[in-house]
């Protein structure tokens, strides 16, 4: 399945972003350049060579594990992607967190006490979330938070003159291996904004799911009988009901978690953090076609991955649901 | 009762959850204000840099960095495009203008202990003159003709005549030569260096290179052995990038960052008011256009042109979109670089006339056509499209249905160049000050197909053009060039719009900054109070 779906997938962008108009020789010497200094360019990042040339090229390469060269900076793509796509996992994670926690408790409280003030409030909420801008939400944020109350800064991943040493590139773990704990709380600091812009939709969309997929469970049998044999409603709820109730929920949040990797772009302009999405948002200015297509591609690979994941947590959760 | 406890609890977990994550203290925001004991100034921008070798790169966001970590043979002005000393003291031209001999300063080191001498500026030009790769050193090609053996290459030889003595031979005089040497693309770089230049540049600048994270930051420090006595007062320098205007607008009022480019127009009233801020303008070597394509009909047609030029009213696209932070422009270079003709009397916005005109040409009752707005925010241009309705508005009045048309910005380029655009904004910012800069490169018959997007061809000021590129006179060039400005004026392939003077914003704390036309700014007299 991973293979031919990824296999398709670089087929269709390699296609693409060679659709889009714009020749990156052009774009790269700007203005300024002369006719000449042009074509040397095309012919240097052989962009002459016929498309299924190229593309047998790249695949040849992709086998042996390259990701070719950034046309931009020369360097090779897999050894520049890291650092932005630990960047952007761990903001995509922080905002996961934040979604799957107040989400899914949002969603059992409202099904729970359904038609409570608390249900209007928090449906209200997530119909708010789900239709927000994000980037509006995000300068928001930042005029509210980080210019008038200054809690939180207004951008990037650190504070510029007390930076992390890394190690893996995700900060997080970073600062806790090295034990800088004063860091770690720049670095959940610097997570907060962003993520909450992040997390918004999501959380929203999880809070629902969760508010009807409880519902429909609430209303079944066993739970009756749970509810009528007294058994304390913390246990009712969280053991009883949430795992029969979870499945969907677990589908909605494996998709937002690929939507959030892949759709991170606008929440990394706004909060200018060094993410793959801004990695290849800028490359597409630049027609940078290697960084194009294997960022893609690398996305493409962990949202199979993570559909993968849910499949076999499934399982896991409801040993009905096997696969052959 | 239970109930209602339990959920008033849930709700407050779940506030404090989120509470917690941001409740700390909020005296240690605006990461870096501090006291400033270290004179750290971080710099807000809106692009990373390509490349940090000078010679490679074109874009201005490399440039930016690239100034503070070398130096030039000789140096812009503070803020202007005359021609100082800089790693060369002192210079002789022979008469006829084909013979420099540049007297090199003693004592000068690159960042890597090496000695500054002859024999590093032979070489840096020997890298670039015998590489023949224009794709890979367009600026180079694009200055100076071309390399070694070409038909119009610029530099016959350089030659170390002796250790502290360069001498370059001209195969024909360039009049801009020296304005071309202090291009920051000519900065000198260590020797067998070269592979490394792109991400560990070494020069002799004032500050050298620290690191560099991608598409995030890259940090400088002082050069404590730079030439220049008691210089430079940062102890470090950080250019971060931000690419939305707004978000690093915030950045600067919570102290993240210094310094800023590529302020809103919109901003600024705000910055002026605010008191912890101040704004800065750099000295406008822009222009802002209205080009046509004189190819194309109806606009083959001088007297078309014209009238268009009678009906566009530039005081009002000022007071809109520029806020003030522009002037008029009559002539297609700004004021600031000689030559400029002051006595061009600008088309004024008569559209009675413009009617006549068009009359008189052959459309009474107007035509239908298109308007090209680019899509991003230029120095010379904050917004595109919005300019481009006000000007439809007015062609409307004269009969003109002009189709606001625009394309994502590389396809943009790539299509007015071809000729596809009737009509169309856009502007071009100076890259050494040259009157020749402006209008061969933008207006020659020689440029169709590269820079001249009007497809502008007049034989009379091809004449006049290249002839001012090869006067050693610099008298009698501002002569040609003011010639050359009645032609474009009376021919018409352009509305010149604007001069714009780009805002930047810094805090209240910093002194001696001062922005260079150019664009990019060597930070070397720059402190904090």
């Amino acid at each position: 399945m991973l293979i031919p779906v990824l296999i398709g997938m670089s087929l269709i962008v390699f296609f693409l972003i060679r659709a889009i108009p714009g020749d990156p020789a052009q774009i790269i010497l700007g203005q300024q350049a002369s006719e000449e200094a042009v074509a040397q360019l095309r012919d240097t990042l052989g962009l002459d060579e016929p498309w299924y040339v190229q593309y047998f090229i790249y695949m040849k390469d992709l086998l042996t594990g390259d990701l070719g060269n950034s046309i931009r900076t020369h360097a090779p793509i897999s050894e520049e992607i890291w650092p932005y796509f630990a960047a952007t996992l761990e903001l995509s994670m922080f905002a996961m967190i934040i979604a799957v926690v107040i989400g899914v408790n949002a969603g059992i409280i409202s099904a729970w006490f359904q038609n409570s003030w608390f249900d209007y409030v928090a449906m209200l909420g997530a119909l708010i979330g789900v239709s927000m801008p994000i980037f509006w939400l995000g300068l928001m944020e930042q005029w509210a938070f980080a210019v008038e109350w200054r809690l939180f800064p207004t951008s990037g991943r650190e504070s510029i003159l007390n930076p992390v040493e890394s190690i893996t590139n995700l900060y997080v773990i970073d600062t806790i291996i090295q034990g800088r704990f004063d860091q770690l709380q720049m670095v959940l600091r610097h997570l907060t904004l962003p993520g909450v812009a992040l997390a918004t939709i999501p959380m929203a969309i999880i809070a629902r799911m969760t508010r009807s997929s409880m519902l429909e469970v609430m209303r079944s049998d066993y739970i009756r009988t749970a509810r009528a044999k007294g058994l304390r409603m913390f246990w009712v709820v969280y053991k009883h009901s949430l795992k029969n109730a979870f499945i969907p929920v677990l589908t909605v949040i494996g998709l937002q978690m690929g939507l959030l990797l892949g759709g991170a772009i606008l929440t990394e302009t706004i909060f200018s953090w060094p993410g793959i999405g801004r990695y290849i948002y800028d490359a597409i200015g630049f027609r940078d076609y290697p960084v194009i297509q294997s960022g893609i591609l690398v996305i493409a690979l962990v949202f199979v991955t993570i559909n993968l994941l849910v499949d076999l947590l499934y399982a896991a959760i409801d040993p009905r649901i096997k696969y052959q | 009762m239970m109930k209602k406890g339990f959920l008033l609890a849930l709700t407050f977990i779940m506030l404090l959850s989120t509470a917690l994550v941001g409740c700390n203290s909020n005296s240690d925001s605006g990461d870096g204000d501090g006291d400033n004991k270290e004179q750290a100034l971080v710099f807000g921008r809106g692009g990373d840099s390509v490349a940090l070798d000078p010679a490679i790169v074109t874009d201005g966001e490399s440039f930016k960095v690239i100034k503070n970590l070398y130096d030039t043979l000789v140096e812009y002005g503070e803020q202007d495009t005359e021609i100082n000393p800089s790693l060369a003291e002192d210079w002789k031209v022979s008469d006829d203008g084909l013979t420099y001999t540049f007297m090199l300063r003693e004592g000068v080191k690159f960042h890597n202990g090496e000695e500054f001498n002859a024999e590093a500026v032979v070489k840096n030009f020997e890298r670039w003159m015998t590489s023949g790769d224009s794709g890979k050193f367009a600026y180079y090609a694009s200055m100076f003709g071309g390399f070694k053996g070409d038909e119009g290459h610029v530099i016959k030889s350089v030659e170390a005549k002796d250790d502290m003595t360069v001498v370059f031979t001209l195969n024909r005089p360039q009049a801009p030569f020296l304005k071309n040497l202090a291009m920051t693309p000519f900065s000198i770089a260590a020797p067998g260096e070269w592979d490394k230049l792109e991400t560990e540049p070494v020069g002799t600048g004032p500050f050298k290179f620290v690191d560099w994270k991608r598409n995030d930051r890259i940090t400088l420090e002082k050069n404590e052995n730079y030439w220049k006595e008691g210089l430079p007062k940062l102890d470090k320098v950080i250019f971060r990038a931000i690419p939305d205007n707004s978000n690093r607008l915030n950045a600067l009022k919570t102290g993240e960052i210094h310094l800023m480019d590529g302020v809103n127009p919109s901003d600024v009233e705000e910055i002026k008011q605010n008191e912890d801020l101040q704004a800065f303008f750099r000295p406008s070597m822009n222009v802002g256009y209205l080009g046509f394509n004189t190819e194309m009909e109806p606009f083959n047609d001088k007297k078309v042109r014209q009238a268009l030029n009678h009906a566009v009213d530039k005081e009002s696209l000022i007071k809109a979109f520029y806020e003030g932070q522009a002037e008029p422009a009559k002539n297609p270079m700004p004021p600031v670089i000689a030559g400029y003709n002051e006595e061009i009397d600008a088309y004024p916005f008569d559209l009675e006339k413009a009617k006549q005109l068009l009359a008189e040409a052959g459309y009474p009752d107007g035509f239908k056509t298109e308007l090209w707005a680019m899509p991003v925010p230029r120095p010379y241009m904050p917004d595109g499209k919005k300019a481009a309705e006000a000007i439809a508005a007015n062609f409307e009045k004269i009969g003109v249905e002009a189709e606001i048309v625009s394309y994502e910005w590389g396809t943009y380029l790539e299509k007015a160049q071809k000729g596809e655009a009737p009509m169309f904004l856009l502007g071009w910012t100076g890259d050494n000050g040259d009157a020749d800069n402006f209008l061969y490169t933008l207006l020659d018959k020689d440029t169709i197909g590269s820079n001249n997007y009007s497809r502008f061809s007049n034989d009379e000021l091809h004449k006049i053009l290249v002839e001012a590129q090869s006067t050693p006179d610099q008298d009698k060039r501002a002569e040609l060039y003011k010639e050359a400005q009645v032609i474009l004026h009376e021919e018409a392939p352009w509305v010149p719009l604007v001069h714009s003077e780009p805002a930047l914003a810094g805090v209240k704390t910093i002194e001696g900054f001062k922005p260079h036309p150019t664009g990019s700014d060597k930070l070397t007299n720059v402190s904090f109070k």
